[in-house]
């Protein structure tokens, strides 16, 4: 790691220790962390959709023309037209012609609805009935071993479950007698559902905490103490740096006491 | 009229046709599906998302004109912004900076790299790391076996929270139960909230295309 | 107050503290959690593994930074296990922060692939991988479900260019590379419903073989698609891209990582554990006062 890269290393650690300073409590090295990425993002967000997105799928398919032609002399002149109709959004700012932002809204929405229309109805409703719609493995009821999902008693649970948790949902029917029991067995099997996604978050949430006691570990303390040779350069400045992001934390710690300390003595 | 009901006809007549489209490929319908649908109407939506900027630098803005409270931060929220937005188009030659319009140098650019590597990736997951403090607080003083079903949540969730373990044994059975777990009973619930959530959204689109639902225009 | 009341209002900060230094400890203790693999992980890795030198794997980058924690170590993982084994690459990045992810890996993972290496007992010697020839990075475009439709029909609707702004038809890979016919399977690690038009508007309406990498928040919701054989594999939150990891014999940060996971999830299991006792004395103090 170069000492440029370990500066910019030394800032994203200066941004992450700012961020953590929150569940302490709000302050300014947290919000300025905050708007600072936000910008970035967001900027990112105009660089990416303008490259990846407006430049090659409009301009550069107009661009063989002169746009003192409009672009009409382009060979594919067409491409205009979704222009124009993108350009028409922008009326939104204006109170008189916001109307004109709901033709290219129409077709957008049109569009996206009608495709949902088969392709939900296909691939998330009936695809999944048909594979609940199997035969039961009978012939091997038990299974073999602890907890075989092979098994036709599992088969019997996930066909059963299904149902009883579609029938929870059905709220047109009061869930009494027959269909209550079944709407109570149908909430148990959603319950251990949940259940199993609640795990999954658990380590999700930690995944996400663990990631930066990694970055700030290895990418950025090692490097600053030069840990078991991991960085035959580094130098003094690696330090300067890693003392630098570290003292404006320590000032800001000692600025909150003397600040709660002071309010003590005023009271 | 024109302010109203000629949207929603358009609407209809492409929601229509998109859906009657999947059921007949046909040679001119797969035209227009492939010319229309899927060419044109992301380049019109890239307008609709710049909407989208255009406000956040718009609020950020007025905040700093009016000097409402905090405004110092939206001064480093378009710094931020701007910069990476010169970096996105200015390439450095030589000695001196051209804008590249047309071509997407920038995006390979030193500084567009760095900035994004070592701001917005640190600022983004940071952020959400924090979470990870919040669910262990929730776990502290909300996630109570009252009854039944939170003692059935709370079974399952422990189970998979304990299929890694270094204790010899405890680790292979819960990874079996856990696996058990979600190939059945999780299975079973999911499916039936895919089924439900399948049916909710062809049933949304239906009436977005039939006009019945018409609150996303907006009034007027 | 009595000792569960107090508990009970102890600061959340306290437990925040906890947290931070039972992860801390734990990453600087030196032990292995074992990995255990299971079947939905190890399709994945064996429908790669299958695969001849030259066949086109499509990797679909659909995350942000925030949940890069679970998702990169795959995609490195993925794209290393492609690279090594002469597998050509396609990528594409159809969420907002996705295309930052994926220019990542690619310097990250090219730069790796350089290296002798030996995996699985295999001796892999260094290799360059060149842009357009190993590997095609079609970079961000809005509306993945309109995108991930455009791809079915031809890559060259919805890209034109590729991320760096080259035409598609230029780059040697994409000769002959009209729609998913001609990729072996796709790969999505999505984080969010991009997963969900992969399944509806992907593979449902062009038929092809599909597996996810997912967060550890998604990851539950999509064992039903894999029963009815719409996907063939998932990977979800950092236990699956460990798993990947070990699998593929490429220790990276899930691997890495699962110290931390372990002993937090055994404070969390500790709090929980705790808060119940505290509730259930309260509650017997309450109903014996009631009485």
């Amino acid at each position: 790691m170069d000492f440029s890269t370990f500066l910019w290393t030394s800032f994203a650690a200066f941004l992450t220790l700012a961020i953590f300073s929150f569940l302490y409590k709000d302050n300014p090295l947290y919000k300025f962390a905050e708007h600072l990425f936000v910008g970035v993002s967001a900027g990112y967000f105009v660089v990416i959709l303008f490259h990846n997105g407006l430049s090659p799928n409009l301009l550069q398919r107009l661009s063989d023309g002169d746009w003192y032609y409009l672009w009409l002399n382009s060979l594919r002149p067409w491409y205009i037209i979704p222009g124009i109709l993108g350009i028409l959004m922008f009326s939104r700012f204006s109170k008189k012609w916001a109307w004109v932002s709901r033709y290219p809204m129409a077709i957008y929405i049109g569009i996206a609805a009608g495709v949902a229309i088969p392709l939900e109805m296909t691939n998330r409703v009936l695809r999944q009935m048909v594979a609940s719609m199997t035969p039961i493995n009978w012939g091997n009821f038990l299974g073999s071993g602890y907890l075989d999902i092979a098994s036709g008693y599992s088969e019997v649970i996930i066909l059963t479950g299904a149902v009883s948790a579609l029938v929870y949902f059905f709220f047109s029917t009061p869930h009494r007698g027959a269909i209550g029991g079944i709407a109570k067995y149908g909430i148990w099997i959603l319950m251990l559902g949940f259940g199993a996604t609640f795990g999954f978050t658990v380590m999700n949430r930690i995944s996400l905490f663990a990631n930066r006691i990694q970055f700030l570990w290895v990418n950025w303390m090692k490097n600053a103490f030069n840990v078991k040779g991991v960085n035959p350069q580094a130098d003094t400045s690696y330090m300067l740096a890693f003392t630098v992001v570290a003292l404006i934390f320590v000032g800001y710690v000692v600025w909150e006491i003397m600040k709660k300390f002071r309010k003590a003595e005023t009271a | 009229m024109h302010k109203r009901q000629l949207p929603f006809i358009l609407v209809f007549i492409f929601g229509a046709f998109m859906a009657v489209q999947y059921f007949m490929p046909h040679e001119s319908s797969e035209f227009i599906y492939e010319f229309f649908a899927l060419d044109w109407v992301p380049i019109i939506g890239i307008f609709a998302l710049a909407l989208g900027i255009w406000s956040l630098i718009k609020v950020s803005w007025d905040k700093i004109k009016h000097r409402r409270q905090d405004w110092q931060y939206s001064v480093v929220l378009l710094a931020g912004l701007f910069t990476i937005i010169f970096f996105g188009f200015f390439v450095k030659v030589g000695e001196h900076w051209e804008f590249r319009f047309m071509t997407s140098d920038g995006l390979q650019s030193y500084m567009f790299r760095h900035l994004f590597d070592y701001i917005v990736i640190p600022g983004q997951a940071t952020v959400f790391s924090l979470l990870a403090f919040y669910i262990a607080s929730a776990s502290y003083r909300a996630f109570r076996a009252r009854n039944l079903l939170a003692t059935l949540l709370l079974s399952a969730a422990l189970i998979m929270m304990l299929r890694f373990s270094p204790i010899p044994g405890l680790g292979e059975y819960m990874s079996k139960t856990a696996t058990w777990l979600l190939n059945v009973p999780n299975l079973a619930a999911k499916r039936a909230i895919i089924i439900g959530i399948g049916l909710g959204m062809v049933a949304t689109a239906m009436k977005v295309v039939l006009g019945i639902e018409r609150g996303y225009m907006g009034k007027g | 107050m009595d000792m569960f009341a107090k508990m009970m209002a102890l600061d959340r900060r306290w437990v925040f503290l906890t947290l931070a230094i039972v992860c801390v400890v734990a990453y600087g203790l030196t032990f292995e959690v074992p990995i255990l693999i299971n079947d939905e992980v190890q399709s994945i890795y064996n429908f790669i593994d299958t695969l001849k030198p030259g066949q086109i794997v499509f990797i679909a980058v659909d995350y942000d930074p925030s949940n890069q924690a679970e998702l990169q170590p795959m995609l490195y993982a993925l794209m290393e296990q492609c690279f090594r084994k002469d597998l050509k690459v396609i990528i594409t990045a159809l969420s907002q922060n996705g295309p930052g992810m994926a220019d990542q890996a690619i310097r990250d993972v090219s730069d790796s692939v350089k290296l002798d290496r030996t995996y699985n007992g295999v001796n892999y010697p260094g290799r360059t991988v060149e842009r357009g020839k190993d590997y095609v990075f079609l970079g961000y475009k809005p509306y993945p479900s309109l995108i991930i439709l455009g791809m079915g029909q031809n890559f060259r609707i919805p890209f034109p260019t590729d991320y760096y702004g080259t035409p598609i038809d230029s780059l040697p890979l994409m000769k002959g590379v009209i729609n998913y016919d001609q990729v072996a399977c796709v790969i999505s690690l999505a984080a969010g419903n991009i997963a969900d038009m992969w399944i509806a508007d992907g593979q449902g309406r062009y038929n092809f073989k599909l597996a996810f990498g997912l967060t550890g928040v998604m990851g539950a919701d999509y064992y039903p698609y894999l029963s009815s054989k719409q996907i063939f594999g998932i990977m979800a939150g950092q236990y699956g891209a460990a798993q990947y990891e070990k699998l593929t014999d490429n220790k990276g940060m899930a691997q890495d990582g699962m110290r931390i996971q372990l002993l937090a999830h055994w404070l969390i299991i500790l709090f929980i554990i705790i808060g119940n006792i505290g509730f259930f004395a309260s509650r017997r103090k309450l109903k014996e006062q009631g009485k």
